[in-house]
């Protein structure tokens, strides 16, 4: 299909998990990059491994902001792409990298790391610690509906991308606190479990029906509040779920 | 068809033919009977429900680590567990009226209990969940497949485990331990107790003991379960049964060319779709000036809205 839209992916202060976590799509990561995405530069896997004009970019970890070096590629990914989606606990909110203190060989000197968020503006959120390979295919295939869809198939992907965009829009800190602030003192907690199924970390569990969390085990990916139906939740989305993940497969068979 | 009932594709009353069974059962066994069948058919290989802290106790290999303390005996405290046979589910079978995170074990289903297709039973901000999870897995890696079915609980409300204790040991003056089942129904909470006692409260003295999060839900019959199921509408012992999803559809023939089933047509019972559209109804208009009331809470400024 000649009409595919670019992607590019760029890696910053990030593990390759969530690079592995695109790749563990297996076939459908391979359906991806024959029918939809034209993937124009990824450290891993890909030939071209530096940033080019994209429609939409993929980001990987967090900014360390004592590396010139990582400080203009996330500028120049900005400047060359359409949309810029951070994908990953450390992209969209530090995650890990907000607890390090420096000092490590060969760079003590890198010791501030930055999510991606505080220093470009970004359009769509992929949280999660590592993101799922579900997520990342669902969002890639959605990407691709909304650049080259139909009308309808547009809409549905605005209405689909609108929670992850908003998700970008709120800020670029996350905590399991995030479900005391705004969930449980905002009489909003229903004691569903997704939280605790959700940590990576297994940092929640649930006491008499409400999550309780180690916060010395958090390691602030976010992954718990996104996954609450109580943090953001769209009817016109979810009650269609059936036809939406249907649509989703049929794309990739 | 309303939007107040959601997208279905039948809707009839029905009980289990399992006598035994229903002997155990809430109403008309609906949620233990599917997944009993299922389970003997593979359609599932473990089940999510919600135990009792005593099926804990005694099963510590079904349950996940929970911050209670385990010698401390909470009767009607419900664990979510994840049963294999049938004589489990019957164990945990039965509402406990509190707060059930099953949600909570989705993905350790399919880690640590090795399962590929799990059930799961859970009241309809439960099933939100499980398909928000679905289509947004942000912790749920390769867990959306592996749900193969999801029976929702028709809801008005839950509790937390101590409003139950002092609605049954305050209002009701009975002992918790002694209380053989919880029931909603005819606008009143009934306590049975195991030596044949029974105490009625109105609803109206249990309103203060809700659980908060509850009164911004928009959804009373589990719109989004592939099967859907509640007492209300159908005649005592029987229950009201949703079909709604393509696999809600399937696995809901297989079980009734099995026998699993006796049905009567919705339209026939008493008090029928019209008492189940009703009370959705009323549900759905008082929460949803519940979150208009929210947008307006303090002076200038409100509290947040889950829904966008």
């Amino acid at each position: 299909m000649a009409d595919k839209i670019t992607v590019g992916y760029t890696h910053l202060s990030g593990c390759t998990g969530c690079t592995v976590a695109l790749a563990d799509n297996y076939a459908g990561l391979l359906t991806l990059l024959d029918r939809y995405v034209d993937l124009k530069y990824m450290p891993t896997l890909a030939d071209a491994r530096h940033i080019q004009q994209v429609d939409v970019s993929f980001v990987e970890g967090s900014v360390c902001i004592n590396d010139k070096l990582a400080v203009e590629e996330i500028k120049e990914t900005r400047e060359k792409s359409a949309i810029v989606v951070a994908l990953g606990g450390c992209a969209c909110y530090g995650n890990i990298t907000r607890f390090s203190r420096g000092g490590q060989q060969n760079q003590p000197a890198h010791e501030a790391y930055l999510p991606i968020g505080d220093l470009i503006k970004v359009d769509v959120y992929i949280p999660g610690c590592a993101p799922t390979p579900q997520l990342i295919r669902n969002v890639a295939v959605m990407a691709y509906l909304l650049l080259k869809g139909t009308k309808e198939q547009k809409e549905l992907a605005t209405a689909y991308l609108k929670p992850l965009m908003m998700a970008a829009d709120k800020g670029t800190t996350a905590c399991f606190c995030d479900l005391m602030t705004n969930v449980i003192n905002q009489g909003l907690c229903m004691g569903c479990g997704s939280c605790a199924s959700a940590c990576p970390v297994n940092a929640i569990t649930h006491e008499y029906g409400k999550p309780q969390g180690e916060r010395d085990l958090c390691i602030k990916c976010g992954a718990c509040y996104n996954q609450c139906p109580r943090s953001w939740f769209s009817f016109d989305v979810v009650s269609n779920y059936e036809a939406i993940n249907e649509a989703i497969m049929a794309a990739l068979q | 068809m309303g939007a107040e009932l959601g997208n279905y594709k039948s809707c009839i009353s029905a009980r289990s033919t399992d006598k035994e069974l229903l002997k155990r059962a809430q109403d008309g066994g609906i949620v233990t009977s599917l997944f009993a069948f299922a389970l003997d058919e593979g359609i599932i290989d473990g089940a999510i429900v919600a135990a009792t802290k005593e099926f804990a106790a005694k099963n510590p290999s079904k349950v996940m680590m929970d911050n209670s303390n385990m010698d401390f005996p909470e009767p009607w405290r419900p664990i979510p567990a994840i049963v294999n046979t049938k004589a489990e589910l019957i164990a945990a079978a039965g509402t406990k009226y509190n707060i059930s995170p099953n949600v909570s074990l989705i993905k350790e289903a399919t880690r640590s209990f090795g399962l590929d297709k799990v059930g799961i039973v859970g009241t309809p901000c439960q099933m939100q969940a499980i398909r928000k999870l679905q289509l947004y897995p942000v912790g749920a890696r390769d867990v959306g497949a592996s749900i193969a079915l999801a029976v929702g609980i028709f809801c008005m409300e839950n509790f937390p485990y101590q409003s139950i204790l002092q609605l049954v040991e305050d209002h009701a003056a009975m002992k918790m331990e002694s209380v053989r089942k919880m029931e909603i129904g005819k606008g009143k909470f009934w306590v049975y107790g195991k030596r044949g006692q029974v105490v009625q409260l109105p609803l109206k003295v249990t309103h203060k003991y809700e659980q908060p999060g509850c009164h911004v839900c928009l959804d009373y019959v589990a719109n989004l379960g592939d099967i859907s199921t509640g007492s209300v509408g159908s005649p005592d012992g029987w229950s009201t049964v949703f079909v709604r999803s393509k696999i809600g559809d399937s696995v809901w023939a297989k079980a009734m060319a099995a026998g699993c089933f006796e049905t009567q047509p919705i339209e026939k019972v008493k008090p029928g779709l019209e008492l189940v559209t009703k009370l959705a109804n009323e549900k759905i208009s008082k929460n949803k000036k519940t979150l208009e009331a929210r947008a307006t809470f303090g002076v200038g400024k409100g509290l947040r809205n889950p829904y966008i």
